[in-house]
C-alpha cells in the first residue's frame, strides 16, 4: 500500500510505522486516521518520550507486583515470565461491537445446541450435516456424556473465542476454545493498568466498563447449580502452582470469593462431592474447572492422572455437582469440526452466521488434502487437538525442512491436521521505546452462557510482538493490549 | 479454611523456625570456636549435631568444623540444612500464595532469591570456608534477621483468624522440640560439675548454651549472669514469660490450638486438648527441684514425645482426618 512518509502523519514517532495489505486497526489509509484512534494518537505523540518511559515503567511495576506470570513450558524449570503487554489501548466502535456480540452470541447458542445433540439425539448426524466419522473420531468426544443430563443443558459455561480481521476490516472466527480458554485475568488486569496510568485518555473515550466480568461469572456458574441446592457452594478447581495460568486461578477466585482447590482437596463418598476443610467436609455443588477431561477424574479418564478426583465423574453422572464446562465439550472445538460450525449454525437456528469462518482445509478429504501439500509454504497448518500455538506450521515463515516433516505428519495422520490459507490479520498500533509500529493483534471475547448468553464488551487482544510474526499466544513471544469498546 | 491450606501454613512456619533454629547454633558454635582450645571441639560439634536431632547422614566424623557448617547451611540434599529449610518454606508460602499477605510472601521470597542465588554459593563454598579465610557469621546473621523480619510482617499484616494461628502452630511446635532437645544435647555437660560455679571455658559453654535459645540476656535479668545448672534449666524449661522456654512455648501452642477450635467448630477434639493441655499443665505446675530428682534426660524425651503426638492429633483432627469419621461426625 502506501507509506505515511508522503502523507501528513509525518511524525517521527511514525517514521518505522509502514502500511501493508494487512487491515489497519489505526489508519484507514496513508492518508487518513480511523476516528476513533485520532485522540489516541494525539495523547501518545503529544507525551514526552520520558513521560511516557515514566508511564511505561509504572505499569511495568504494577504488573510486577501483582505476580502476573504465566509458565513457559518445554524447559528445564518452567521459567516463571511476566506477561509482555503494550501500552496503546485497542479501540474498537460501538457499531464493529455490536456485531461481534451478535456474531458471537449466535454461535455459541448453536454450538451448545450442537453438543446437546450429539450427546443425545444425534439429529444433526443422521441428517448428514455432520458426518458422523468426524465426531466419533475426535479424540475429546466422550462416550461418558452420551445420554447424560446436564443442567439447563449448558455444557459451555465458559469460552473463548479467537477473532481476526480480515484484510477488509471484517471480523472472522480463527477458532472456538470451548474447554478451559484462559487469559482473562489479563483482560481484566491491564484495564486496571489503563485506567490507572492514562485516566485522562480513558476518560475522554468514553470506554464501556468490563470490571463486571467476575460478578457475572459467579452468577453463571449459581445458575448451573444442582436442583434443591439453592444456597451452592462453588469452587473453582486448579491443577496446581505448576499450571501455566495458576495466577489467572488464583485471582478469578479471590475475584469471586470462592475457594481455589487442588484435586486433593476433593474427595466423593456416595457420589456427593466434598472438600477437606479445617472443620470437615463441606459439599461442593459447582467446581469451575480449570483441569483438562483427561486429567479430571482417574477413574474415569486418564488413570495416570493426580490433578483429578477419584470419583467425581460418577458424582457428575448422578447430577450431585454440576462442572463447567461439562465434560466433552472439546469435540466442538476441535480444529476439522470447526468448518462445519456455519453449517451448525444455520442447522440449528435457521439463521446465516453472522460471523464468518476462516476457509479450512481438511486433511481427512483427500482433495483438501492434496491442496495443502502442494501449498504448504503459503498455509497454516494447525494440528487439530492443539491449543496454545503448540504443534503449528505457518508456512511463510517456514524452512524447507520443517515443511517436510509437516507433510510426513499429514501423510501419516490426516484427520490430524487442517490447513488455512495465511491471512494477514490486522495490525494495530505498539510502542517501541519512541516509536510506533504495527502489530498483528486478535481478539478473544469471553462469553458466559448460563440463565443467558453474556459477554462482556471487550475481550483480551492479543499482540504478536515480534515484528512479522502472526502467533500471538503468549507461550510464542506474543503479549497483549487494553481493549476499549466504546458506548 | 481448606485443610491444605492449614497444612501449608504450618509447614512454612515449622521450617522457617527450624532454619533460624539451626542458623543460630550454628552461628553460636562458630563464635564459641573462635575463643576455645580445639581439644574441646570435637565434643562441641558432635553435640551441636545431636542438638538438632542427629540429622540422617550428618555425623561429626572429622575435625572439620568448616565442611559440617557448610553441609548444614547450604547442602540442600540435606534436608535439615537452612538451604533446604527455606526452599520447603518458600515452596508452602507459594502453594498458598492467596491466603498470606504480599508483605509476607515478599520478605520470604526474598529470603529465599538471596540464599539461592548462584554467587551465594561460590562465595560460601570450598576455598573461603575451608581456609577459614571468611567467616559465615555475616551470612547467618542475615537468615536469622530475615526470619526475625518474616514474624514480625506476618503479626502486623496478615488477619489473625485461623490460618494465622495455624502458623503459631508450627512455630511454637517446631520451638517446643528444638528447646528440648537443645537441653538434652548439653544435659550431660551442664552436670559435669555442678556443686562449683563455673568459670573460664566452661563458663563460655553455658553461655553457648543460653544463646542458642536467645535466652542470654532474658536470662541475666533475671538470675544475673551467675549461671547455674539449675536456674538454665528453669530458665529454658519452666519460665513463664521466655519466648523460646519450652513453658511459653507450649502455653502458645494451646492457645493457638484453642483459637483453631473455636473458628472451625470442630468437635472432638478431646484427644488434642488432652495432650496439649496435659503438656501445658506439666510445665505449668511443676517445680525445678522435682523435675532435677527424676530422671532428666526421660523428662525431656518425653516432651519430645508428647510434641509428636500433639502433631499427629493435629493431623487427625483438622488436615488428615478419615472421610468416614468426618461423615459420621
Amino acid at each position: 500500500m502506501g507509506t505515511l512518509q508522503t502523507s501528513q502523519f509525518k511524525m517521527t514517532a511514525l517514521q518505522n510505522y509502514l502500511l501493508d495489505n494487512a487491515y489497519d486497526e489505526m489508519f484507514a489509509s496513508p492518508e487518513a486516521l480511523h476516528p476513533h484512534y485520532q485522540l489516541l494518537l494525539n495523547h501518545f505523540t503529544s507525551l514526552p518520550h520520558a513521560e511516557l518511559q515514566r508511564r511505561k515503567q509504572a505499569a511495568d511495576l504494577s504488573f510486577l507486583n501483582q505476580g502476573i506470570t504465566f509458565t513457559v513450558y518445554g524447559r528445564e524449570e518452567g521459567t516463571e515470565r511476566i506477561f509482555p503487554y503494550d501500552l496503546l489501548p485497542r479501540v474498537i466502535t460501538a457499531q464493529e461491537w455490536a456485531t461481534v456480540e451478535r456474531g458471537l452470541t449466535q454461535r455459541i447458542t448453536a454450538l451448545n445446541l450442537f453438543l446437546r445433540d450429539i450427546y443425545h439425539e444425534g439429529r444433526i448426524l443422521a441428517d448428514g450435516i455432520v458426518p458422523r466419522e468426524v465426531v466419533y473420531s475426535c479424540k475429546q468426544f466422550r462416550r461418558q456424556m452420551v445420554g447424560l443430563q446436564v443442567p439447563r443443558n449448558i455444557y459451555i459455561a465458559v469460552t473463548g473465542t479467537d477473532l481476526i480481521r480480515l484484510e477488509n476490516g471484517e471480523f472472522v472466527v480463527l477458532e472456538d476454545n470451548l474447554r478451559v480458554p484462559s487469559g482473562v485475568s489479563y483482560m481484566l488486569t491491564n484495564r486496571r493498568v489503563m485506567k490507572r496510568i492514562f485516566p485522562q485518555l480513558f476518560r475522554s473515550y468514553n470506554v464501556r466498563p468490563i470490571e463486571q466480568y467476575t460478578q457475572l461469572l459467579l452468577g453463571t456458574l449459581r445458575s448451573l447449580a444442582p436442583e434443591g441446592r439453592p444456597e451452592p457452594n462453588i469452587v473453582l478447581l486448579t491443577p496446581g502452582v505448576f499450571n501455566s495460568a495458576y495466577y489467572e486461578h488464583a485471582y478469578l477466585a479471590r475475584q469471586m470469593g470462592i475457594e481455589l482447590v487442588e484435586g486433593r482437596d476433593l474427595v466423593t463418598h456416595d457420589n456427593v462431592v466434598y472438600m477437606r476443610t479445617t472443620s470437615g467436609l463441606r459439599r461442593v455443588d459447582v467446581i469451575y474447572r480449570r483441569v483438562d477431561d483427561d486429567f479430571i477424574d482417574p477413574l474415569a479418564f486418564r488413570g495416570d492422572s493426580i490433578l483429578g478426583v477419584a470419583g467425581l465423574f460418577n458424582a457428575y453422572r448422578a447430577g450431585n455437582v454440576t462442572l463447567a464446562n461439562a465434560f466433552g465439550t472439546g469435540v466442538a472445538d476441535d480444529k476439522a469440526l470447526y468448518a462445519y460450525v456455519p453449517d451448525i449454525i444455520k442447522y440449528y437456528l435457521s439463521e446465516e452466521p453472522v460471523l464468518k469462518n476462516v476457509e479450512t482445509f481438511l486433511c481427512a478429504r483427500e482433495k483438501d488434502r492434496k491442496h495443502v501439500l502442494a501449498n504448504l509454504d503459503k498455509f497454516v497448518v494447525k494440528a487439530v487437538g492443539e491449543s496454545g500455538g503448540y504443534g503449528m506450521l505457518v508456512g511463510p515463515q517456514s524452512t524447507a525442512a520443517q515443511r517436510e516433516e509437516f507433510a510426513r505428519r499429514i501423510e501419516a495422520d490426516p484427520r490430524n491436521y487442517i490447513g488455512q490459507p495465511t491471512i494477514s490479520f490486522s495490525r494495530a498500533p505498539c510502542m517501541f521505546d519512541d516509536q510506533l509500529e504495527p502489530r498483528h493483534v486478535d481478539l478473544r471475547p469471553y462469553v458466559l452462557y448460563g440463565d443467558k448468553v453474556s459477554i462482556v464488551p471487550g475481550g483480551l487482544t492479543r499482540v504478536a510482538l515480534r515484528k512479522g510474526s502472526l502467533v500471538v499466544n503468549s507461550s510464542q513471544g506474543g503479549g497483549s493490549k487494553d481493549t476499549w469498546v466504546l458506548s | 479454611m481448606l485443610s491444605r491450606v492449614a497444612d501449608s501454613l504450618y509447614w512454612m512456619s515449622r521450617y522457617l523456625e527450624r532454619a533460624e533454629h539451626t542458623t543460630r547454633l550454628l552461628d553460636v558454635n562458630l563464635n564459641l570456636m573462635l575463643d576455645e582450645s580445639s581439644s574441646g571441639a570435637d565434643h562441641r560439634w558432635q553435640r551441636m549435631v545431636a542438638a538438632l536431632g542427629r540429622p540422617a547422614g550428618e555425623a561429626w566424623d572429622d575435625d572439620d568444623p568448616y565442611k559440617l557448617s557448610h553441609s548444614l547451611t547450604f547442602d540442600i540434599t540435606n534436608r535439615i540444612s537452612v538451604l533446604s529449610c527455606i526452599i520447603a518454606a518458600r515452596e508452602n508460602a507459594r502453594h498458598v500464595r492467596e491466603q498470606i499477605s504480599t508483605e509476607m510472601w515478599h520478605r520470604l521470597n526474598s529470603l529465599y532469591l538471596a540464599v539461592t542465588r548462584p554467587e551465594m554459593h561460590s562465595d560460601m563454598h570450598a576455598e573461603a570456608l575451608l581456609n577459614g579465610a571468611q567467616e559465615p557469621g555475616e551470612f547467618l546473621q542475615s537468615v536469622m534477621e530475615a526470619v526475625h523480619q518474616f514474624q514480625g510482617v506476618t503479626d502486623s499484616t496478615m488477619s489473625h483468624g485461623e490460618g494465622w494461628h495455624f502458623i503459631q502452630v508450627g512455630r511454637y511446635i517446631e520451638r517446643a522440640s528444638a528447646t528440648a532437645m537443645l537441653l538434652e544435647a548439653y544435659h550431660h555437660d551442664l552436670w559435669k560439675h555442678p556443686e562449683r560455679i563455673p568459670e573460664g571455658n566452661e563458663y563460655l559453654e553455658y553461655m553457648g548454651l543460653l544463646r542458642s535459645a536467645t535466652a542470654f540476656e532474658a536470662y541475666c535479668k533475671v538470675y544475673t549472669a551467675d549461671l547455674t545448672p539449675e536456674r538454665i534449666l528453669e530458665f529454658l524449661l519452666l519460665d513463664e514469660n521466655f519466648p523460646h522456654s519450652l513453658r511459653f512455648s507450649i502455653e502458645s501452642l494451646v492457645s493457638a490450638l484453642d483459637a483453631i477450635q473455636r473458628e472451625s467448630g470442630k468437635s472432638r477434639t478431646e484427644n488434642l486438648t488432652r495432650l496439649a493441655g496435659r503438656l501445658q499443665a506439666g510445665l505449668r505446675y511443676s517445680s525445678v527441684e522435682e523435675i532435677l530428682r527424676g530422671d532428666v534426660v526421660g523428662y525431656l524425651q518425653d516432651i519430645l514425645r508428647e510434641c509428636r503426638d500433639i502433631h499427629s492429633a493435629i493431623y487427625e483432627l483438622y488436615i488428615d482426618y478419615s472421610i468416614q469419621t468426618a461423615l459420621a461426625g
